[in-house]
């Protein structure tokens, strides 16, 4: 009996599925559909929640901070993007490149960062970004005669901060993904170009440009999610999710911030909705975009 | 070759990554066991702390309760967590009734947050009524809501100053002639131009500062609805003066915000600011993490904006509180008492945490003040008793109500900053201050 129920060829697929459905149900939809619903909702742990309907959201518009947290996390979001994929791809090409000195020593460097913790990385790099002058990058700065800087208090100089922490960390799993795109692109094709006397920059646009586009397209997506979610690398650098002026507050934080520091569930499901909505409108229109909802040719 | 090794250390790597996550304990801190030498039947109570000297003073507590009740004995779990990380955790616990410790330290700060709706609170009404004569009543309704007392204080956190005498010196600045705050002026222009060094801090991540110009002119900020009126002329006047100092150089901002912060004693312990208004329990940090200035630091009160002013306000707090889901209400509530508002805990309390004990009696008891093995007696150039019972009738208290969370919360993080780093106009600061605590709060 049950060995027909297995082998049965419609039935097996979907016992196979089965535990990631479930997961996909029980840690994914179910939260997402409660968060939905608490969002109309004034609620706090342990006591009874009312409905208010749309009150959370009509606060949400009038809201300063949070219209702070989503420009944050908005400009960290283009910037990473700016840096952490032509750079990333850049490499990548370099240590695919056979005459390349020391590739799998620069490769593994690349990516030893991802390994850290957040949370050591996030707090080393508060230290190297202290305002006092003994601090790292403030005796670089001495140097060459400059006054030391309050990083971590400044709109600017923080995202500088923020965005180098993300860039030391991301370059190396970029690159990763970039690599192994690399690899699915034949060798013939260069030969043929070389043989039609194409130059190396040409190789680059006209061969392994289109070709890694799934892949960009792949890393592009994933980026514009991890900018607009970043929290911790803030917390962390930061030490704590209360920046001078909220200058590091990202939208999770934001949420953070109302639902578990002021127990304020209802109007923090609100700003993760917000979050949610955001970043389909901005992936589904960037897949559109990229024509990756056409049929496969 | 060199890609084997490659791997091994990947590896390691990953493995040591992942040991590392693995690692964490119940709640994520220092967690410890103090037995104070009870016997097998004794109850295991835990208590979580955010500062990690709290539970040296319940281990001496823990020892003088298990011997003078053999059949109620008691060990403590002690856990330390940061700060906003065992607030935040707590709330969680507490609200949604699982995982809550028996004994909680909650901050005067995040208090509030703990009171609003029902609070998830045991009401300790019944083991502070025995004491409840010799200690400072304001100090127990901060921890209150509609007389019922939720939290036992620690200490009455009065404000003064402590002024670096070998900076002052070498200014040729007496700090005992200080009493108003045009006196501090002049005496910190004369210190920066003998010097280079700053005579004070600019505050920009707590309010301490700003409580006690409030407090002097009889002003607070909240009104007496508990409404936030961070706008008010006292405030004004309170943050014009500050600016004032900072633009003469008499102050400035310091790395950190403020002085109760782990750069801030690097800071004041190479000595590059002479002065510290703080709560009285700053000793605590001179004598643990600013060893350099042992013997160079005197307490005085704090300068005055008229002569006649009250000179100090009470700063901080901690109310250590019984949850609701404690496994043993009463033995959790009589232990607490006895640990924190009996005699004896108000004299340990000085002797162990250098607060100023809520049970006033001890600052008369000289035994125990000017004991000269005390640390804090052998620290400090003057002793902080002669210093608090001078002014012991002038602490006056900012209010703690629903809003404060959130006025802290905008004021530290957002307006102090705009003022002192960027120099944003006071008036401007304030009222979008003001704005935006009342759209928080709405």
């Amino acid at each position: 009996m049950i060995k027909k129920f297995l082998y049965s060829q419609k039935v097996a697929p979907y016992v196979f599925v089965l535990p990631f459905i479930l997961v996909f149900l029980v840690f994914w939809v179910f939260p997402l559909g409660s968060s939905f619903s608490m969002s109309f909702q004034k609620t706090q742990l342990g006591q009874e929640a009312d409905w208010v309907g749309l009150a959370n959201y009509g606060k949400l518009m009038g809201d300063g901070i949070f219209l702070k947290a989503v420009t944050n996390s908005a400009i960290y979001m283009v910037l990473t993007l700016l840096i952490l994929i032509p750079f990333p791809m850049l490499f990548a090409v370099l240590i695919n490149n056979k005459f390349m000195w020391g590739r799998e020593f620069f490769k593994s460097s690349f990516f030893f960062p991802a390994l850290t913790s957040v949370v050591v990385a996030g707090t080393i790099f508060r230290l190297m970004f202290g305002e006092m002058e003994g601090s790292l990058i403030n005796s670089i700065l001495g140097w060459f005669g400059i006054d030391p800087v309050k990083f971590l208090k400044g709109q600017v100089t923080g995202f500088i901060a923020l965005v180098a922490l993300a860039t030391w960390r991301w370059t190396g799993v970029n690159m990763l993904y970039f690599l192994s795109g690399l690899k699915n692109i034949p060798g013939e094709y260069y030969e043929a170009a070389s043989i039609d006397g194409a130059s190396a920059f040409q190789k680059f646009t006209k061969i392994t440009m289109p070709l890694l586009k799934p892949t960009t397209i792949y890393v592009l997506t994933i980026s514009i999610y991890a900018g607009l979610a970043m929290f911790i690398e803030s917390m962390m650098l930061w030490n704590g999710n209360n920046s001078p002026k909220n200058i590091g507050l990202t939208i999770v934080g934001y949420l953070y911030r109302q639902g578990i520091e002021k127990n304020n569930l209802g109007y923090a499901a609100a700003v993760g909705i917000v979050l949610l909505a955001i970043t389909m409108i901005i992936n589904l229109t960037q897949l559109k975009l990229s024509g990756m909802f056409k049929k496969e040719d | 070759m060199m890609k084997r090794w490659m791997v091994v250390f990947m590896v390691l790597c990953m493995t040591l990554f992942l040991w590392g996550c693995g690692k964490s304990n119940n709640a994520g801190g220092e967690t410890s066991v103090l037995d104070g030498g009870a016997g097998e039947s004794a109850t295991e109570l835990s208590y979580w702390t955010f500062v990690e000297l709290h539970g040296q003073h319940f281990e001496k507590m823990l020892g003088k309760w298990n011997t003078e009740n053999p059949d109620r004995q008691i060990k403590l779990n002690v856990t330390v967590m940061p700060y906003d990380d065992m607030h935040n955790k707590l709330s969680i616990a507490v609200q949604s009734g699982t995982g809550a410790p028996d004994i909680a330290d909650i901050e005067l700060g995040k208090f509030p947050d703990f009171l609003a709706g029902t609070p998830q609170l045991e009401p300790l009404n019944d083991v502070i009524d025995p004491y409840r004569d010799t200690i400072v009543k304001s100090r127990i309704d901060l921890y209150s809501k509609e007389d019922v007392n939720y939290g036992i204080p620690t200490h009455v956190g009065a404000s003064v100053a402590f002024y670096n005498t070998e900076i002052l010196e070498e200014a040729g600045v007496n700090y005992q002639d200080i009493v108003t705050w045009e006196d501090f002026k002049q005496a910190g222009i004369q210190v920066y131009e003998k010097t280079g060094k700053y005579m004070g801090t600019a505050d920009t991540s707590a309010a301490w500062q700003a409580s006690m110009l409030l407090a002097q002119q009889g002003a607070d900020l909240t009104d007496d609805a508990g409404k936030p009126i961070v706008n008010s002329e006292p405030m004004v006047k309170a943050m014009t003066l500050l600016k004032d100092l900072q633009d003469s150089h008499v102050i400035a901002t310091i790395a950190g915000g403020q002085p109760d912060t782990e750069e801030a004693y690097g800071e004041f312990n190479a000595g590059n600011y002479a002065t510290a208004f703080m709560p009285l329990w700053q000793m605590s940090r001179y004598t643990n993490y600013m060893s350099d200035l042992s013997g160079k630091i005197a307490i005085a009160p704090i300068p005055v904006i008229e002569e006649g002013m009250p000179r100090s306000v009470g700063g901080g707090g901690t109310g250590t509180v019984v949850t609701k889901t404690a496994k043993d209400v009463q033995l959790a509530k009589d232990f607490l008492a006895f640990a924190k508002l009996s005699l004896d805990a108000n004299k340990e309390i000085w002797n162990t945490l250098g607060f100023d004990p809520v049970n006033m009696d001890v600052w008369d008891m000289k035994d125990v003040t000017h004991n000269a093995e005390n640390q804090f007696v052998k620290y400090f150039v003057n002793n902080p008793f002669d210093v608090l019972n001078e002014i012991r009738d002038e602490i006056r208290l900012i209010k703690s109500t629903s809003a404060s969370p959130t006025i802290n919360n905008v004021l530290c993080t957002t307006t102090f900053n705009e003022i002192f780093e960027d120099g944003k106009d006071i008036t401007e600061a304030l009222n979008d201050a003001q704005k935006q605590i009342e759209q928080e709060l709405k």
